[in-house]
């Protein structure tokens, strides 16, 4: 089945939605988190009438603006694609995962849109109150922006709350809690909300830090370090925390990413976290197979700490990438190839409904095989490995061959985790730091730490586009965790449309990004406005 | 509430949602055919400053509606989305395109060091006015004249034209429509800044330009209605669910749905009398006329093609694989869940019209500009 494929149309469909999706992720976090920043120094003004927070105020929601706008613009690219690159994908899950989409319209995006407008246009509009409130809505509008989003991405890791209707040949809701409130949801938006929290605590302290080394705005600088430091700190708590228990969900959820992401061939009891790692050549997902053995140039290693991460107990087993194709009866672990072997039946039942159905559509034999997509048993054993049969060959070797096809690219993931991981760990360190120092007076000649702070944004970027990747390409062969394979997603057309529009895309993002980058560079250069007029405020 | 209703009765009801986003975003389209019309109203660049920043505090209400609209379509029938989303890529993609641009251009434009000036920011404002309404007019129009697709028993599409949607440009009855829909958001466009700036000049151009877009549009929009009236419809034998030509299936959707017909004709009645005050009585207010005027006619149109046993989404190649409500819709536990979720609407509906009053309270002229307390585009 997997000659019928082209790789070429799915592999330029990938590139081009991984482009977009990374374009688009350069400016989210940023909104999420500054929009809480601004709503709290905006809140300060109210509270205490000093023009002095307006002005804080104001600059902050100026570059919220420049980044706010581009952020839009990229975020109507995913959702149109879903439909126009993923088109099997969009008819197989359209049922669930339309629903965040729309809902995320009416609910989020016109909450955001509204009140970004009273908040930009309404200073001398609407009264002082009001205004906070707009503020706040606008912050709270786009982390319901993200809620929705996440709801439905964390559905295709773990699909919950469905089930297959072979009638349409998709996957149908059953149940819109379990959807919504599924452990993955829940990790996710935290997880991801809270990093985009850090991410804007970061660049509010690299900002405030480039005053401080120009001499400038010291008031500002100090003021926002403050809030920022603070909110970065009790973020990164929360962060970390979802970090862990997202872990642990992930090993039951999706034991493969997890054993990429720890570059874990052989499973074992007592497993040893890698703190840091180098990989050596033969770390290859595209050669894989039996004899296939991790490769370290270098590593430093916590004794039983995967098996503490992943279980809460230093000495349970932790299944290995080799484990989970090839299976291990001791551990309760299927093979690849019996799943594949068991989802290629689900497939054929599919296949024999639809051609029963042709000759009589409430004929027995139809009737009968509606009914076994009811059976919890065939769904337990066959339907819940659905995806697995698109890998599915008549000569039992070649499925083995196949099997070790199912490995996400184990170095990327590996290294993003790692990157991921410890950037998050150099930012906690940094909020403590700065807080520390600016609450006793002592930031603004310590010139080094100051320029640290500025080369933190870069790495806050990395860090935020390495957590995708860990979550997006982790999950690969994947679009939908055991029931579709990316391949399988894909909408047929000619490839060189999809390279021509990738191209496009490329153009526009280079366009945008150097403006939007040169916008914001001089905006800060400028810096606020002059001293608020007394009468004006 | 919604549990006890059957699965039709959802389709249905999703349907009219999905007309009455359709309806807003038209009616909103008034911001592109305001950027369309920049340089024609505004001679001196305080001018063109005070039309771009009344577009600009709305183009958000047209930006997240047409987003809502795609969602709404996903959600409650995915069988269009992946099958006209994938199928007519290029309609799509270039569409997509037209607004990623628009959504940089209001920050961007007055912003020192923003690279690429002013006018270029200004252009992708115009090219977004120009290709963003009518290719939504293309797009809408097929719903009537189709497509050629066809799905196969696992409703995976299959699309036979190589051009991947830009065929439907060859289409005469889609292009007047698509024209129409043009020279429609010009039209709103003027009458918007009539509503909204206040300098005699720029009325002046105004009350002229209203001319120039008013006749085209009803021109055009009557040829593409006297067209539809004519034309073979896609209909669906209830019985069989076998989908058949029907000899002027629009006509007979408009007299056997009275409701539909009333509602059509009174927009086109108050699209006109919004036109005519505008034009002979001086008047500012045209905007709430004819506007509501062409949120009624898209809405009844999306009613004609959608209900009385109506493919919405005909395939000209296999006629049986043209998509109805019914084929095309979500699950009723998923119809179900989205309705609880539509009880928001008139709630988010009733807080933009709050905040647009209060943002409109005051028209802009020449001294706002130099006020300097506000965001300014």
């Amino acid at each position: 089945m997997l000659e019928n494929i082209d790789f070429t149309l799915v592999n330029w469909s990938r590139g081009q939605f991984a482009l977009t999706a990374m374009f688009h992720w350069l400016f989210v976090p940023l909104t999420l988190g500054l929009a809480y920043i601004m709503a709290y120094m905006e809140t300060m003004y109210v509270k205490t009438g000093d023009p002095e927070w307006k002005r804080i105020t104001k600059f902050w929601m100026k570059l919220f603006g420049i980044n706010f706008a581009i952020g839009v613009a990229t975020g109507i690219i995913l959702e149109f694609e879903f439909g126009t690159n993923w088109s099997n994908y969009s008819w197989f899950v359209g049922d669930i995962f339309g629903a965040p989409l729309a809902i995320e319209g009416i609910m989020a995006f016109f909450l955001e849109s509204t009140f970004i407008a009273v908040m930009f246009f309404g200073w001398d509009k609407v009264s002082k109150r009001f205004h906070l409130t707009a503020t706040w809505l606008t912050a709270i509008g786009a982390s319901l922006s993200a809620v929705w989003i996440l709801v439905a991405n964390a559905w295709m890791q773990n699909p919950v709350g469905t089930f297959f209707n072979p009638e349409t040949a998709r996957n149908e809701m059953t149940s819109f809690w379990d959807v919504f409130l599924s452990e993955t949801a829940v990790n996710k938006f935290v997880h991801t909300i809270t990093s985009g929290f850090v991410f804007a605590a970061i660049f509010v302290i690299g900002v405030s830090s480039w005053y401080l080394i120009k001499n400038r705005e010291h008031l500002l600088a100090k003021r926002s370090i403050v809030i920022a430091a603070v909110f970065g700190l009790i973020s990164s708590f929360v962060l970390i925390g979802t970090g862990d228990s997202s872990a642990k969900e992930i090993v039951k959820t999706q034991p493969m990413k997890f054993a990429a992401m720890e570059a874990l061939y052989e499973g074992q009891s007592n497993a040893p976290l890698v703190a840091f790692g180098i990989l050596g050549e033969e770390t290859d997902h595209k050669n894989l197979n039996a004899e296939s053995e991790a490769d370290f140039l270098f590593k430093i290693e916590i004794p039983s700490m995967l098996s503490w991460l992943a279980y809460g107990d230093p000495d349970r087993y932790v299944a290995g990438i080799k484990d989970l194709i090839q299976g291990n009866e001791e551990q309760g672990i299927l093979s690849y190839k019996e799943k594949i072997i068991r989802g290629y039946k689900a497939q054929q039942a599919l296949r024999a409904l639809k051609d029963a159905q042709k000759s009589d559509p409430n004929g027995k034999e139809a009737t009968a095989l509606k009914a076994k997509f009811r059976d919890p048993e065939f769904i337990e054993n066959n339907v819940q490995y659905f995806g697995y049969g698109n890998f599915y060959h008549p000569d039992p070797e070649q499925i083995e061959k196949n099997a070790f096809t199912m490995v996400p690219p184990i170095s990327m993931t590996f290294y993003a985790f790692h990157i991921m991981v410890m950037l998050g760990g150099l930012f906690m360190a940094l909020f403590a730091v700065f807080l520390f120092l600016v609450l006793r007076n002592q930031l603004h000649n310590k010139k080094w730490l100051l320029w640290a702070a500025v080369w933190t944004i870069p790495l806050a970027y990395i860090a935020q586009q390495s957590g995708w990747i860990v979550a997006e390409v982790g999950r690969q062969p994947w679009v939908i965790q055991d029931l579709m394979p990316t391949m399988k997603a894909v909408t047929q057309i000619d490839v060189e449309s999809v390279m021509t529009t990738f191209f496009l895309f490329a153009v526009v993002f280079i366009g945008l990004f150097i403006a939007e980058a040169k916008i914001m560079i001089k905006q800060i250069k400028v810096g606020p406005k002059k001293k608020e007029d007394p009468n004006n405020v | 509430m919604f549990e006890a209703l059957s699965h039709l009765a959802l389709q249905q009801y999703w349907w009219i949602i999905i007309s009455v986003l359709g309806g807003a975003l038209v009616f909103l389209m008034f911001v592109q055919g305001g950027q369309t019309l920049i340089y024609q109203v505004g001679k001196e660049k305080d001018e063109r400053t005070m039309l771009i920043n009344a577009l600009g505090r709305k183009w958000e209400f047209t930006f997240t509606t047409l987003v809502t609209f795609g969602g709404a379509f996903f959600a409650s029938f995915p069988l269009f989305y992946s099958t006209s989303f994938g199928g007519a890529y290029w309609a799509w993609m270039v569409l997509l395109f037209a607004f990623i641009i628009q959504a940089v251009s209001y920050e961007f434009r007055s912003r020192p060091g923003n690279v690429f000036g002013a006018r270029t920011y200004e252009t992708f404002l115009f090219i977004n006015g120009l290709i963003g309404t009518f290719l939504l007019g293309i797009v809408v129009a097929s719903f009537f004249t189709g497509s050629q697709f066809s799905l196969n028993d696992m409703n995976e599409m299959n699309w036979h034209s190589p051009a991947r949607g830009l065929e439907l440009l060859l289409n005469v009855h889609n292009l007047t429509l698509g024209i129409a829909v043009f020279f429609l958001a010009r039209t709103l466009g003027l009458l918007y800044f009539l509503n909204s700036i206040e300098d005699e000049n720029i009325e002046k151009r105004i009350r002229k330009q209203l001319w120039y877009n008013a006749i085209p549009f009803l021109v055009l929009f009557l040829t593409f209605i006297i067209w539809l009236m004519f034309r073979d419809g896609y209909a669906l034998n209830p019985e069989t669910g076998e989908i058949f030509m029907q000899d002027n299936k629009y006509f007979l959707n408009l007299i056997q749905m009275p409701v539909v017909l009333i509602l059509f004709l009174s927009a086109v009645v108050l699209v006109l009398y919004g036109i005519f005050i505008s034009l002979f009585k001086k008047s500012s207010a045209g905007i709430w006329f004819t506007g509501s005027g062409s949120f009624l006619a898209v809405f009844s149109l999306f009613l004609v093609a959608g209900f009385n046993n109506t493919a919405f989404y005909p395939s000209t190649i296999d006629i049986q694989s043209s998509l109805t409500i019914m084929k095309a819709s979500s699950s009723h536990f998923t119809l179900t869940v989205m309705s609880y979720v539509s009880l928001m609407v008139p709630f988010v509906a009733a807080y933009i019209w709050f905040t647009w009053r209060a943002i409109n309270k005051n028209k802009i002229n020449k001294d706002e500009l130099t006020s300097g307390e506000s965001h300014f585009y």
